[in-house]
């Protein structure tokens, strides 16, 4: 059945597969879930905020972002970060970004809507008794949401994140439309190059499975040590 | 920002002479649709059986069960496009395959899409249907073996209807994510609608114009899924339950 296949070319491209396209991977995803994390917690106060405009502004935010393919949202900000680029430092032609760090805004982007919604519920899922005893301990706004409420939220939702993440680094394989060389696009020019597709997507896809998978059985031990015994 | 918004391009003709931009765009929502819902025929069949095996006692088949999910769900859905697209057609017997690759233009890309799709989304049905079942309560299945159904029946007439109408919501979203992933099928060469939106960037150098008709599509879209879903699951909601379903947190 194997007869006409070469598996040797994967062998041979191992280098350039892992420390160009496996590492551009890796720091996206890295980068994009620190920066989601951060920005979707921030994303998940505003839509819990009693003022009507901030809620219904971070709502309008998330909402869109989740109405919309991820596919169409990369092309959104492939062309659009120069030109934001260009408003920001005042040039007067758009700026030339490369596609890693069109990649990173647009993931940290995409992704902080779908980060905030589990913050969101980590937030509502902490009694409201903590929230009155740090107000009533004359702590403020932020004082209450950085050392009471956000800690316990994000130690309840660490396994949800986490199975985000894991989600967050399959889709970064989708920057192939923008022609990155992540992991799957350093595959995809070997397997033109060499005209060996069969070989190299059934190994990328090997890889992929094998990473993730790992990952998934690492949060569901994660998930049995650090859950709150109530 | 300058740029030069210049919205009749919609109304210009697109190089392929068939029509306006906006017509080139409208055929390309059909083609979404078209590959979500006959995705979603795939997705529900097997994603129902799968997920109702996963909850029975026999072990083999949930071992079986649980391997087909950990398998399509720990792989992106691009790198699976590329696998039913170009993997595929090489591994099955040559005749096949070869009438696989000779499809006329958008069947070639059609047909795989579909598959991957429907496979694709018929492993996070499939979690939703056992999801649904699990929260039933167990008395309900002890009170039909009780009533001396087998086991078979004790689904088709107990658990089975019950659960499927409180997994309604949650297949709602699911439903959304088809539409939306089916965007991915442009990369082996469907123009669906976002693959419709890049190329008349491509022909027309309106780049904005182009991405914003496409997103106002899919936000109507949307609207029209959601308004349709809900008018659904009021008709077919378990009477004397508060809520149903176990909204699923992450995802695409």
């Amino acid at each position: 059945m194997f007869a006409g296949y070469d598996f040797d070319v994967i062998q041979r491209s191992l280098g350039y597969l892992f420390r160009e396209g496996m590492v551009f991977t890796v720091t996206l995803t890295l980068i994009a879930m620190t920066g989601g994390i951060v920005f979707g917690t921030l994303l998940a106060m505003m839509r819990l905020s009693a003022l009507k405009p901030v809620s219904m502004l971070a709502g309008a935010y998330v909402n869109l972002m989740r109405s919309v393919p991820l596919v169409l949202v990369i092309f959104w900000f492939f062309f659009l970060v120069p030109y934001i680029g260009a408003w920001v430092i005042g040039a007067g032609e758009p700026i030339r970004v490369g596609a890693f760090w069109s990649a990173v805004i647009t993931f940290t982007m995409f992704e902080a809507a779908y980060y905030c919604e589990i913050m969101r519920a980590g937030i509502q899922s902490i009694a409201r008794g903590q929230v009155w005893s740090g107000y009533a301990l004359g702590l403020n706004y932020w004082q209450t949401m950085g050392h009471i409420v956000l800690p316990q939220a994000f130690r309840n939702m660490v396994p949800v994140l986490l199975t985000q993440t894991i989600i967050l680094f399959q889709d970064t394989s989708l920057v192939y439309v923008i022609s990155a060389t992540d992991f799957l696009g350093a595959a995809a020019k070997v397997a033109n190059r060499d005209y060996r597709l069969v070989e190299m997507y059934t190994f990328v896809a090997v890889v992929y499975f094998v990473v993730s998978y790992s990952l998934s059985l690492l949060v569901v031990r994660l998930q049995d040590r650090i859950a709150v015994i109530r | 920002m300058n740029y030069n918004w210049h919205w009749k391009v919609l109304l210009e003709t697109e190089p392929g002479g068939t029509g306006t931009y906006l017509h080139y765009l409208l055929v390309g929502l059909a083609w979404t649709l078209a590959t979500a819902l006959a995705a979603w025929v795939i997705a529900l069949s097997i994603g129902a059986l799968v997920g109702t095996v996963r909850t029975t006692n026999a072990r083999w088949a949930v071992r079986v069960g649980n391997l087909y999910v950990e398998i399509f769900r720990n792989i992106p859905l691009i790198v699976q496009m590329f696998l039913w697209f170009f993997v595929v057609p090489e591994l099955l017997p040559e005749m096949l395959g070869d009438w696989i690759k000779q499809m006329p233009p958008p069947w070639g890309s059609y047909l795989p899409a579909v598959l991957c799709l429907g496979i694709f989304t018929s492993v996070r049905v499939a979690e939703q249907v056992r999801a649904g079942i699990n929260s039933l309560p167990r008395g309900q299945r002890m009170a039909g073996i009780a009533m001396g159904l087998t086991q078979p029946q004790a689904y088709r007439y107990v658990i089975l209807p019950q659960a499927f109408r409180i997994v309604l919501p949650p297949l709602t979203s699911e439903f959304m994510n088809i539409i939306k992933n089916s965007s991915v099928a442009l990369t082996i060469g469907l123009l669906e609608l976002t693959g419709r939106a890049r190329a008349m960037q491509e022909f027309s150098f309106r780049v904005f114009e182009a991405f914003t008709a496409a997103t106002v599509i899919y936000l109507l879209t949307n609207l029209v899924v959601v308004l349709a879903m809900r008018a659904l699951e009021k008709k077919v909601s378990v009477p004397g339950l508060i809520a149903a379903g176990t909204g699923q947190q992450a995802g695409h």
